[in-house]
């Protein structure tokens, strides 16, 4: 099913044109299965999470990319597929041409170092055992790499870059809050010099004051060094800044996708507009009009069984009969700009002003009425 | 952010943006960072129980080195039959005429009934066997239960389910009696029953089934330590940056694990001194005339009714020895986990 779906937007994504930049990154199809093993006394397979199911997206040099959707809707799973921590069940990662989809550990040597990861807890990302210097200049050792003027140094101009003393590299990560502890992290990200850093919700475990300074350095680092990101979040708010594309991700499937001013202002898929309508302060240039306000209720549905169809439509306020049976393909919308993907069957108005009336979706009301009866 | 976290957080100066609690200026002043063992070692020497169990510990240890030094010191040894070779010492039934159990200035912890050896050489001879083997044992299971452990938590899949189902297996087995009835046949293997069983020989069996017996404790702790450390993602970090399994095993797994293996096989030499002393109480262990403190019970418990005396110094030492060895154990865990409830 999946792979239907990848191959018949493959021509939409070509229609939309290549933009200029290299393309660093390409994922095409990529699905992950994690099996659910049950059963007594013989374990077997009961059962599988559709973590990330046949899905598409470029990243180009230098560029940033920003993955959105609420939390089990499966971007960590992402991440960790195109860093190959995971192995993805079916599709392609490939990296300038290279499909490392499937690549062990001693074939991917060669592009280890280009393509690295800052993690989401910053008290679980450093080794409680190791000196900041062992956890930074660790990659450089084990990648074999001798700086000029020595490791150390490199490690105390890194320390630096990040923004903390580096007289400190002989401390224990114990001894450094949580935002001093994501810029270590950073750190060791940068001590391969890649070109794609896959940052995994690399602010959400930080307290909102220290957020925006590390998304100021991680954008400092973007921009000065060069460096593709893979920037993963579950709300808008923060893409926003640092992101020139945005793709949101819905239980396993990329829903929308598009360049930052076409998403945020001129958003097509229902669940779009409720991710920006939680946006606390999107303020739009030249629009003093009131936004929309959508509420979503309840949760993401489990992706061990998952929606037919259009996977968002428990929870869409114009899903109709059509949504169960047939599944939406990512295509480009009459009236939308290059680039800008859209999965809906009867996708919203390209505005985010507000409505006649609020949205407050609750499933367990919404459940109760006849859906075929909603207005399309 | 843990409490005890907040409080040894000194900020970098030029890190406004970070609460950090460095209003301690002495913590604020030093630079050298304090490493995780570092700390253990501090909290440790504040705990007294500690260091006085680790001081009673120690000398036990001296005093098994020191054996041979102390009896030549003291001017005997424990194989003599001073009681049979030296009138006046044994009465005509073999205990010490002397009261006491023989007790004096020449012998100091008395004369042994019947044979009549010297008890305080027969102690610390017998000491040092029973510590020797203990401590083989301790390394040796220590040694397997990484290894299982470590391949169980890491590799999972086959080989965690057959290490599981091993040590499942090998739980059930109710030690001592597996002791007792094996300790004969292992020797058997390499001794033909008419001959005399070489002394290092019975010291390897015992060693062996001990071991066999000993490994699965510490080897389920650490497979579950294993497998809940291998989903933080310093692990994952470490993969991304392409270092091999062995090396995450080595660098970044087995750091972490120092303090349940330090802290367990603190708790297990002494069980293995007592499974040891069992043995030989029982008599499968070590054998005449070999010294040996379980087989001093052993004698112990057949003539207390006349002489109860040569029953206390291996005892009182025992005690004292077991006892010191689980407070320092308890010392150690608490100064390595400070959270953990006493
Ligand atoms: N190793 C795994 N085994 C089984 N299920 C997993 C595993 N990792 C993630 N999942 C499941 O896949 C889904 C997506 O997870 P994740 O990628 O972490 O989402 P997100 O990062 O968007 O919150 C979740 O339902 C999660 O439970
Ligand atoms: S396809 Fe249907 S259910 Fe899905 S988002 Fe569009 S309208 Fe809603
Ligand atoms: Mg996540």
């Amino acid at each position: 099913m999946s792979n239907d779906i990848s191959l018949s937007k493959a021509p939409a994504a070509a229609a939309a044109g290549e933009p200029a930049g290299e393309t660093l990154l390409q994922v095409s199809g990529l699905t992950k299965h994690f099996p659910v093993m049950g059963g007594f006394p013989f374990k077997r397979q009961v059962g599988t999470v559709q973590a990330v199911d046949g899905i598409d997206l470029t990243v180009r040099a230098a560029e940033s990319f920003g993955l959105v959707g609420e939390s089990g809707c499966g971007k960590s799973t992402t991440g960790r597929l195109i860093t190959r921590l995971l192995e993805p069940t079916a599709g392609t990662v490939s990296y300038r041409g290279q499909d490392i989809s499937h690549a062990t550990r001693k074939e991917l040597a060669p592009v280890r170092s280009e393509i690295q990861m800052i993690f989401q807890d910053p008290y679980s990302s450093l080794n409680p055992r190791q000196t900041v210097g062992t956890i930074i200049g660790g990659p450089m050792e084990i990648n074999g790499i001798n700086p000029p003027g020595g490791r150390e140094k490199r490690v105390r101009e890194l320390l630096e870059t990040v923004g903390l003393n580096p007289e400190h590299f002989n401390r224990f990560p114990h001894e450094f809050s949580g935002g001093q502890r994501q810029r270590i992290g950073v750190a060791r990200a940068l001590a391969l010099e890649p070109r794609l850093i896959v940052a995994d919700e690399p602010v959400s475990a930080l307290d909102v004051s220290i957020q925006a300074q590390v998304v100021n350095l991680l954008q400092q680092v973007q921009r000065e060094m060069g460096i593709a990101f893979l920037f993963i979040a579950h709300d808008l708010a923060i893409v926003r800044h640092f992101s020139q594309r945005v793709a949101v991700m819905y239980l396993g499937k990329i829903v929308e996708v598009g360049d930052r001013d076409s998403i945020y202002q001129r958003p097509r898929h229902p669940y779009t507009h409720a991710l920006l309508s939680a946006v606390p302060e999107v303020e739009l240039e030249g629009e003093e009009r009131e936004r929309e306000r959508i509420r979503l209720a309840g949760d993401v549905p489990s992706p061990i069984n998952p929606p037919s169809g259009c996977r968002f439509r428990t929870r869409c306020w114009k899903a109709a009969d059509k949504c169960a049976v047939e599944e939406p393909p990512l295509i480009r919308l009459a009236g939308a700009e290059e680039g800008h993907l859209t999965a809906c069957h009867f996708p919203e108005e390209p505005t985010i002003a507000a409505r006649d009336e609020d949205i407050v979706m609750d499933p367990a009301l919404a459940a109760l009425e006849d859906v075929s009866d909603r207005p399309q | 952010m843990t409490s005890s976290t907040e409080t040894t957080v000194s900020g970098p100066p030029g890190e406004p943006d970070e609460t950090t609690t460095a209003a301690d200026p002495a913590v604020a002043a030093e630079l050298v960072g304090r490493s995780p063992g570092q700390l253990m070692w501090l909290r440790f020497k504040r705990d007294r129980t500690g260091v006085i169990s680790a001081y009673v510990v120690g000398f036990f240890f001296v005093v098994a080195i020191l054996a041979p030094v102390i009896a030549k010191l003291y001017g005997k040894d424990p194989y003599t039959l001073y009681g049979q070779n030296e009138p006046g010492l044994l009465n005509d039934f073999g205990y010490p005429i002397a009261p006491n159990g023989g007790m004096s200035g020449r012998f100091w912890f008395g004369i042994e009934p019947n044979l009549g050896r010297d008890v305080f050489t027969q102690l610390i001879y017998g000491i040092r066997t029973s510590l020797g083997i203990a401590l083989a044992v301790t390394i040796a299971v220590t040694v397997t239960a990484i290894l299982l452990g470590i391949s169980a938590g890491y590799l999972g899949g086959r080989v965690d389910y057959f290490v599981g189902r091993i040590t499942d297996l090998l739980m059930a087995f109710p030690a001592q009696l597996f002791f007792v009835a094996v300790m004969p046949v292992v020797t058997a293997v390499f001794v033909s029953p008419v001959d005399e069983t070489p002394t290092y020989l019975r010291v390897v069996a015992l060693i062996t089934v001990q071991w066999f017996l000993g490994w699965m404790g510490l080897s389920r702790l650490l497979r579950g330590q294993v497998l809940s450390l291998r989903e933080r993602e310093f692990i994952e970090a470490a993969r991304v940056t392409g270092a091999s399994s062995w090396r995450i095993v080595r660098r970044e797994l087995l750091p972490n694990l120092v303090t349940p293996i330090l802290v367990q096989s603190t708790l297990m030499l002494p069980t293995f001194v007592t499974a040891e002393a069992g043995l030989s109480f029982l008599g499968v262990g070590l054998v005449e005339p070999t010294p040996d403190w379980g087989r001093m019970f052993a004698i112990g418990g057949e003539i207390y009714q006349n002489d109860l005396t040569y029953m206390f110094f291996p005892g009182i030492a025992m005690v004292i020895f077991i006892v010191a060895f689980n407070l320092l154990g308890d010392s150690v865990r608490d100064a390595f986990d400070p959270k953990a409830a006493r």
